[in-house]
């Protein structure tokens, strides 16, 4: 697979919790240690959004969270994709809370949705993939 | 700003709520001293997703599925609780098997939820070699738990009335496979994780809390544990299978010979659990009796048994963070009248303030981990007051007041 030529080398991942329940979060570490190893592609858990280039978003977006999802979303620098992880990205069982802000795509703009409560290591790093399958489409039509 | 310059002044660094050290939203502030922390506060709350509000309007099956995602690393726990609590208000009588089953899959959280932190304190220390070892044992746990319950989080397996899935003879030699995996690895992480040097270095003497301080700040599981206090869910009241298991609550003079308190004593008495959690399944699997596991299979009976029922009961479970305690009061609608969670963190959470008096910055991230925080399943109220407007805003509060007025119209 080609990647991009933004991303030419390696896909950095940066982690951002909007007040989930810690199921997708211990997932998305779970899919960067070694049985599931996305490191041979490149793909890398990095501590700041100005590295970053796919942002991981799990939960579902608290009232509280709405200004650091924007403002770590405005931190990253171009080309950027922004993945939503966990079927409460669209309410899910919280649907009829008072205090969240979400859905996500509603506060910034999501390009690959990975539903499942949470999802399986391997559906992030199909995520992942089709976050780089819409990179080079997007590459492709001079996007 | 020209008091900071003074050599000696105090200043202040925030941490948080997005911050790679931290797994959860949470804010620090630290009032510092050079190097040494000499204050510390925290502002919890990022995490509320009002789901005590969401399961008042629910019935107690659709709960159980709501506890589960309280938190993904100690699902099981709070269900479990909140069952305990529904049963007792509802005089609805467990099968003795579905005791069991119960406390299989409560020993494998543990197992997995301490070795997850195993991994997370490696990780903070900034031994990564070793971090990922420690999630590469925990991949195990998670196969079996997913071979027994369909999902690596979130089990769904506990039911109001029992559980929702039995486990078969055939299904035995995966989990005895299991436990001798662990047997095996057991000697190798105790021996990578305790006889280090460097581990050593960083965590003896670090983040003390002593008995005395630990019974007053009510700690509670491995944290109070780890400061000499033999406190357990499990041994002091038991419920589900633990009556009838052979155990005593592990503390760090049995393998150490003397109590620190400090956060090497928290890693010592969270492997060894890890170790006791292998003998309990073990113990569950050789005494398991046969039957059903379910009170009633159909789910509108246990419906209708919950809204007959009226009163007010506590669940006690011992979550691998410590107690957990939830407290619902029924009065004869389909949706509880109050229900009211208390996670281990809530508990352990101010013992940070002790603990990180006097540290230096580096050692913030490992104090901070070893208490083993969990804000998901903390972050049960809303503060609202001051200018802490954030939360919630003035237009909403005001909608807020408004449907509340509306709907006492509609009742009275």
């Amino acid at each position: 697979m080609r990647l991009t030529k933004a991303f030419n080398r390696s896909l950095w991942v940066f982690h951002l919790n909007t007040g989930s329940c810690n199921g997708c979060d211990i997932e998305i570490v779970a899919t960067l240690t070694p049985r599931y190893d996305p490191e041979r592609f490149g793909i890398k858990l990095v501590g700041s959004p100005k590295h970053a280039d796919v942002l991981l978003v799990s939960g579902p977006v608290t009232r509280l969270m709405v200004d650091r999802v924007r403002r770590v979303y405005e931190q990253m620098a171009d080309p950027k994709v922004v993945m939503g992880i966990g079927s409460c990205m669209s309410g899910g069982v919280f649907y009829d809370s008072y205090s969240l802000a979400g859905p996500l795509e509603e506060i910034i703009p999501v390009d690959v949705f990975v539903p499942g409560c949470p999802p399986r290591p391997e559906a992030i790093i199909d995520g992942v993939v089709k976050a780089i399958a819409k990179l080079e489409r997007l590459e492709g039509e001079g996007k | 700003m020209s008091e900071n310059k003074k050599i000696g002044s105090t200043y202040s660094i925030p941490i948080g709520p997005v911050h790679p050290a931290l797994k959860e939203p949470i804010l620090f502030t630290f009032k510092m001293n050079g190097e040494l922390v000499e204050e510390v506060d925290f502002a919890p709350g990022e995490c509320h997703r009002g789901i005590e509000w969401m399961g008042m309007r629910r019935n107690p099956v659709q709960i159980v599925h709501l506890t589960d995602r309280i938190c993904g690393i100690c699902g099981v726990s709070h269900s479990l609780a909140f069952a305990r609590a529904v049963e007792q208000i509802a005089e609805i009588e467990v099968p003795e098997r579905a005791h069991y089953v119960r406390t299989i899959i409560a020993e494998y959280e543990r197992l997995q939820s301490h070795l997850l932190w195993a991994g997370v304190a490696a990780h903070e220390l900034g031994f990564d070699t070793l971090f990922f070892l420690a999630w590469r044992v925990r991949e195990e746990s998670m196969d079996v738990i997913e071979y027994l319950t369909g999902n690596r989080v979130n089990y769904g397996i506990v039911q109001v009335g029992g559980v929702r899935r039995d486990f078969t003879e055939d299904q035995f030699p995966r989990i005895e496979a299991s436990l001798k995996y662990y047997e095996d690895v057991a000697g190798k992480l105790l021996n990578l994780f305790l006889e280090d040097r460097t581990i050593q270095m960083r965590c003896k003497n670090t983040g003390v809390m002593s008995e005395k301080e630990a019974l007053e700040l009510c700690t509670v599981g491995p944290t109070a544990r780890a400061s000499g206090l033999a406190m357990d869910v499990r041994y002091d009241s038991p419920y589900a299978a633990y009556g009838d298991l052979d155990f005593t609550p592990v503390l760090p003079h049995q393998y150490l010979g003397l109590t620190n308190g400090d956060v090497y004593d928290r890693i010592v008495v969270r492997l060894l659990e890890v170790v006791q959690s292998v003998d309990l399944i073990r113990q569950c699997l050789e005494n398991m009796p046969s039957g059903e596991v379910l009170w009633e299979k159909k789910y509108p009976k246990i419906l209708a048994a919950c809204k007959k029922a009226t009163g007010e009961a506590v669940g006690r479970i011992e979550a691998p963070r410590g107690e957990c305690l939830h407290y619902v009061r029924m009065d004869g609608n389909t949706n509880p009248q109050c229900w009211k969670v208390k996670a281990s963190t809530y508990s352990n959470q101010m013992s940070w303030l002790n603990m990180l008096k006097g540290e230096q910055i580096a050692d913030i991230p490992i104090v901070v981990a070893s208490i083993d925080p969990c804000m998901s399943c903390t972050d049960r109220v809303a503060v609202v007051h001051g200018e802490r407007t954030d939360i919630l805003t003035k237009a909403d509060l005001h909608r807020l007041s408004v449907e509340k007025t509306r709907r006492l119209a509609q009742w009275s």
